[in-house]
């Protein structure tokens, strides 16, 4: 922490927050707010004279609330910078009259009523995000008795009880009165690995475990008499030296009870805290009594985290924490060209895991920033000037905001920041958007190759280059065998689907159209494949109105690693082929010959989380659910994403 | 409308018998030949082994190519490889395209080489038409500013920091609180070592 505050190389802005977040890889431009502090950081020694004569006394954040703070203070000994600062909103001395007692102690004239937010501008090539994560607040689970019993505390607070730099400095005592807990119990997975939203997240915290095995460990160092018991449904011991930490902490007495205790009682008299709890090795039913609780609570990601995701496009997991590039191969990278994650912003980490991802974060923005120029891949979009009607549809749909519009003007594509999913191509009824090495004409070009001889025994197939078609090759290379009849065109995103080029294959013969691409949380190009689901409702729609079977389109899902739902998309896909006939075609054809493409039905803003029917085009199951434009729709009966919405007619 | 004077090469690959044991690739070669505006046909037993690649070199300036249609593996596996290899014969990486008859044929088509091969000429035929629409593109280069911004003063905000102006390159560290440390600040010994936090 030192070192920061004194590297040439650094410049540190505390108290000081991103606001906003422009341009591109290399070239982003960046507002951050330095936030007033009262207190001239460089100048002040932290002899902490203000402190001592400030009349304010509230609780203090650092202890988790467990010891108090003044409103001139500093956050903890050995904070970076060295420096106090003024909250605002607690100190009376805004209005000078009143108090004005901390100017008058420092002796060095730090301390200025008149200093105010400053605004900095910096340009940046390449930008981590580190933003971190929160612990759970287990005050929702009222079973436990946290804030309605004093000597039930969580992990964090534990911390504090027991550091020597904490309020009873070092000497552990219980809150209720300061007595040292000689029975002290863990209950684990607080607010993780639950099921019920209400109970806390889905995910296992990662560092829970360990973190309550070194707590005991420790509490055994300093406290031997001290009778530890941890609840648990399972020990999650699995880096170095971790296991070995377990034993030691088992030979020293700590008892490892699987099971996690229902409810806990306090005793009025004692403030003691009785726990009943299924044994379930045992197989019994066990009451204990202990003199301090603490929960072990899980990590959720960082509230702060979402205004920096927006601001710099990221997606984010399921589990609400930040989404790499790719699982395996680029875990640090994100979908964002020059933005980079480190620590728990993606997932619940300790701090060697923080570290070494810290390391690799710096190591692949530094290969970005050892080169003074940057090659950007030849696949962007570019504007034809004279076809731009100017309707800004593309800038609306661009998931990097790489498309600089405004009305009554052309758009413009700012290459470095295009990504190259083609979207916006698919997206403009003008024609006016071509992708570099993508273009309409190739894609028309494979279509025809594909359907002028014997189509009848072809399924076109679009497949998109991160995940279905990279699913593709997991079944090729699982030697996953399938019909051979499905034929694929390679674009960057499902997103690259133009309808009309699902018009066209159906207009040259094609029996049956599958369009794929990646699950929802895998885009590539963050939400590119939402505007895939949309228009494949327009052509359904579409379809229907003119009179021909609209599943004989069919959308998919498939991620790189999915080789066998690879198989079974293309065993159902030749089903259907199967199905179509050559009157049929014969009657697409003649109906798409002269048909004027229908205006598409498609859910609008007005539809999100209303009751809607989803038909699916594959089994011809149909139900009725919640529309919402982020929620990947699924056949309950085949897994199929071929899910077709239709508005609930009032 | 694609350029004049296409002269397409393929190069078909057996890939030992990871492609020519299910696919008839002579057959596939053959059929290659006519498709139109190829002026050149290979086969090649590996076709990304250096031999194979001299191969696709040879018949660049033998026959004047200016599109090249590799029907091999998965481009998410080789494409950069062959891009490099006509870039190495004068043509630009563009121009390639990769026909996937390995993992999206032979090795999903077991015991039926009629299909397979069928199959594998398809791909081939897709592949050459694209090949008529690829056009020699320019990757552009844009400056880099040499600084980070690396935003959270915790662990991972410090670590990355420090390494980024360790190796050199300015950084602002932006942190949201009053003190750098984060979570981590807040520990009093870390596992498994138990030591101290900051």
């Amino acid at each position: 922490m030192m070192d920061v505050g004194r590297h040439p190389n650094i410049e540190l802005l505390t108290y000081a927050e991103v606001e906003d977040v422009s341009g591109y890889v290399g070239n982003f431009k960046v507002k951050v707010r330095k936030k007033a502090r009262y207190v001239n950081e460089n100048e002040c020694t932290a002899c902490g004279d203000c402190a001592a004569v400030c009349p304010i006394v509230v609780p203090d954040e650092f202890q988790m609330g467990l010891g108090t703070r003044k409103a001139v203070y500093i956050p903890f000994p050995q904070a970076v910078p060295s420096a106090y600062i003024v909250n605002a909103n607690e100190c009376l001395g805004q209005n000078p009259i009143a108090c004005g007692k901390c100017i008058e102690a420092c002796e060095k004239r730090c301390i200025d009523f008149d200093d105010r937010d400053r605004l900095l501008n910096i340009e940046v090539g390449a930008i981590i995000v580190a933003t971190g994560m929160e612990v759970y607040d287990p005050a929702v689970l009222d079973e436990y008795g946290y804030t309605r019993y004093p000597n039930v505390v969580t992990s964090l607070e534990f911390e504090r009880l027991i550091s020597t730099g904490g309020p009873l400095e070092g000497h552990l005592g219980r809150p209720s009165d300061l007595q040292r807990p000689r029975r002290v119990g863990f209950i684990q997975c607080v607010g993780s690995r639950t099921q019920d939203p209400a109970r806390g997240n889905p995910y296992c915290s990662n560092i829970c475990c360990m973190n309550t095995i070194k707590a005991a460990q420790y509490l055994k160092d300093n406290y031997p008499d001290t009778e530890i018991t941890v609840f648990y449904m399972d020990l999650r011991a699995f880096g170095k030296g971790f296991e070995e930490l377990l034993m030691r902490s088992k030979s020293n007495g700590v008892r490892y009870i699987r099971g996690l205790p229902g409810e806990v009682w306090e005793d009025p008299v004692t403030r003691n805290l009785r726990v009943t709890v299924e044994n379930t090795t045992a197989n019994r039913l066990e009451n204990h009594e202990f003199e301090m609780l603490v929960l072990a609570v899980g990590m959720r990601p960082a509230t702060d985290t979402e205004p920096i995701r927006q601001m710099v496009s990221l997606s984010k997991a399921p589990s609400g924490f930040l989404k790499e590039a790719h699982a395996k191969l680029r875990p640090v990278d994100t979908p964002t060209k020059g933005v980079f994650i480190a620590g728990a912003a993606e997932s619940p980490k300790d701090v060697r895991e923080s570290v070494t991802q810290a390391s690799a974060a710096a190591s692949r923005a530094a290969i970005l920033l050892n080169k003074s120029r940057f090659a950007v891949e030849a696949i962007t979009a570019v504007v034809d000037k004279d076809l731009c009607k100017m309707c800004g549809r593309c800038a609306e749909v661009c998931p990097f905001g790489a498309i600089q519009w405004e009305k009554k003007q052309v758009a413009r594509v700012v290459s470095a920041a295009c990504a190259g999913c083609g979207t916006c191509a698919a997206e403009c009824r003008f024609g006016a958007i071509e992708m570099r090495h993508f273009s309409d004409q190739a894609v028309y070009a494979q279509i025809d190759a594909i359907l002028d001889e014997d189509p009848m025994h072809k399924i076109v197939t679009f497949a998109c280059n991160w995940c279905s078609y990279a699913g593709a090759d997991t079944a090729g290379v699982s030697r996953m065998a399938y019909p051979p009849n499905a034929r694929i065109i390679r674009t960057m995103c499902s997103g690259r689907v133009n309808p009309e080029f699902v018009w066209y294959a159906f207009k040259k013969g094609a029996p049956v159209v599958l369009v794929s691409g990646c699950h929802y949380v895998d885009c590539h190009y963050i939400d590119a494949n939402r505007s895939t689901t949309r228009r494949m409702d327009g052509l359904w729609d579409g379809l229907e109105k003119a009179g021909l079977r609209p599943d004989r389109l069919l959308l998919e899902w498939c991620s790189a690693a999915e080789g066998a739902r690879w198989q079974t998309i293309m065993k159902e896909a030749e089903k259907k082929r199967q199905s179509v006939t050559v009157e049929e075609v014969e009657q697409t054809r003649a109906v798409l010959a002269t048909l004027q493409v229908p205006s598409p039905r498609n859910p609008r803003e007005s539809d999100e989380n209303q009751e809607a029917e989803f038909a699916c085009m594959r089994c011809g199951n149909r139900w009725t659910g919640y529309y919402s434009v982020n929620l990947e729709r699924t056949c309950p009966q085949c897994r199929s994403n071929s899910v077709r919405w239709l508005r609930v007619k009032k | 409308m694609p350029t004049e004077n296409l002269r397409i090469g393929v190069f078909v690959c057996d890939c030992g018998s990871n492609i020519a044991g299910a696919v008839d690739t002579e057959a596939v070669r053959e059929y290659a030949a006519t498709l139109p505006n190829v002026v050149a046909a290979v086969r090649n037993k590996y076709t990304c082994a250096d031999p194979g690649q001299q191969e696709i070199q040879r018949a660049i300036y033998e026959h004047n190519l200016n599109r090249v249609v590799v029907a091999s593996c998965s481009p998410t596996s080789y494409e950069a490889i062959f891009r490099k290899c006509i870039e190495g014969a004068g043509l630009n990486p563009y121009l390639l395209e990769m026909a996937n008859i390995r993992e999206h044929c032979s090795w999903v088509t077991p015991g039926d080489r009629e299909a397979a091969t069928r199959k594998a000429k398809d791909i081939v035929k897709v592949a050459v038409a694209r090949a008529h629409w690829l056009y020699p593109q320019d990757e552009e280069e844009i400056p880099v500013t040499d600084a980070a911004l690396v935003i959270g003063g915790g662990v991972a905000g410090i670590q990355a920091a420090l390494d980024l102006a360790d190796a050199g390159h300015k950084v602002y560290l932006v942190e949201k609180k009053p003190s750098i440390g984060g979570i981590m600040a807040q520990l009093d010994k870390v596992y498994p070592d138990i030591e101290c936090s900051i």
